[in-house]
């Protein structure tokens, strides 16, 4: 994806606290961002969903951290958004014990980010916290 | 955000899950509690209507998997009510749509339980 060609519109960082109740709060802040590009409404649903399963991994693999961070850049051409956990490192033992519990639902959660956005990155790490990269490229 | 249950006994021994609003990771324990509850009971035949559901993410996915597998541990099975493009294209994308029936509308959904 050649995204120099594109102009950078501008980029919004977002926190919220890394608790369920706080996910639609993302997922309605980025389907207004996603809105002002010229997306459809279904791509806007498509990355409503995606930014939603992204913090909810974020949530389920790091329990214990204390915010999520979202960073929107939206660009002529393109959506990238990145969801990011702020780990605690000293509790990450917790998050052993939940891995195997939430495995199958994590793993759906990867399919349909994949599934929805056109470039997806992530990277689970149990020390330095989880990372995903998702892009949504505007259609010609 | 909201999420509205509302369980209520249909012909035979169907039971019907209407549910309302949003489903995610916040909202499906909700939802997860009336579905055990009417299994607990012994409810293994449940149609659940999503019509009035505006969103749902792989937590409420896996919600309809979980109780889709303990009902048909009974011999039981669940229907699905899904007018909602949106949420039907979920059940594509995830084949979701090769593991439950869904419907139109609810009385098609209780009418392939018998």
């Amino acid at each position: 994806m050649a995204e120099t060609s594109f102009d950078l519109l501008g980029t919004v960082e977002l926190q919220i606290p890394s608790k369920p109740e706080w996910v639609a709060v993302a997922r309605l802040a980025v389907a207004a961002i996603a809105n002002r590009l010229p997306f459809s409404v279904e791509e806007i649903e498509d990355v409503k969903l995606a930014i939603a399963e992204a913090c909810t991994i974020c949530i389920q693999q790091a329990p214990s951290s204390n915010v999520i961070a979202i960073t929107c850049e939206a660009a002529t051409g393109y959506l990238r958004v990145r969801v990011r956990d702020h780990r605690d490192a000293a509790r990450t033992e917790e998050l052993t014990d939940k891995r195997p519990s939430t495995l199958a639902v994590e793993g759906l959660g990867i399919f349909l980010i994949q599934a929805l956005m056109d470039v997806v990155e992530y990277r689970v790490d149990s020390e330095s916290g989880t990372e995903l990269v998702m892009t949504k490229r505007v259609s010609a | 955000m909201d999420i509205k249950v509302h369980v209520r006994e249909s012909d035979a021994d169907a039971y019907v899950v209407e549910l309302g609003g949003e489903i995610d990771v916040y909202t499906s324990p909700k939802v997860k509690d009336a579905i055990t509850e009417l299994i607990d009971q012994g409810h293994y035949n449940l149609v659940i209507n999503l019509e009035k559901v505006r969103y749902i993410d792989s937590t409420g996915l896996g919600v309809l998997i979980g109780g889709l597998k303990r009902v048909r541990e009974h011999g039981g099975t669940v229907n699905l009510v899904c007018t909602n493009p949106q949420i039907k294209k979920i059940f594509d994308i995830t084949g979701l749509v090769k593991i439950f029936g869904i419907f139109d509308d609810e009385q098609s959904a209780k009418k392939a339980l018998a």
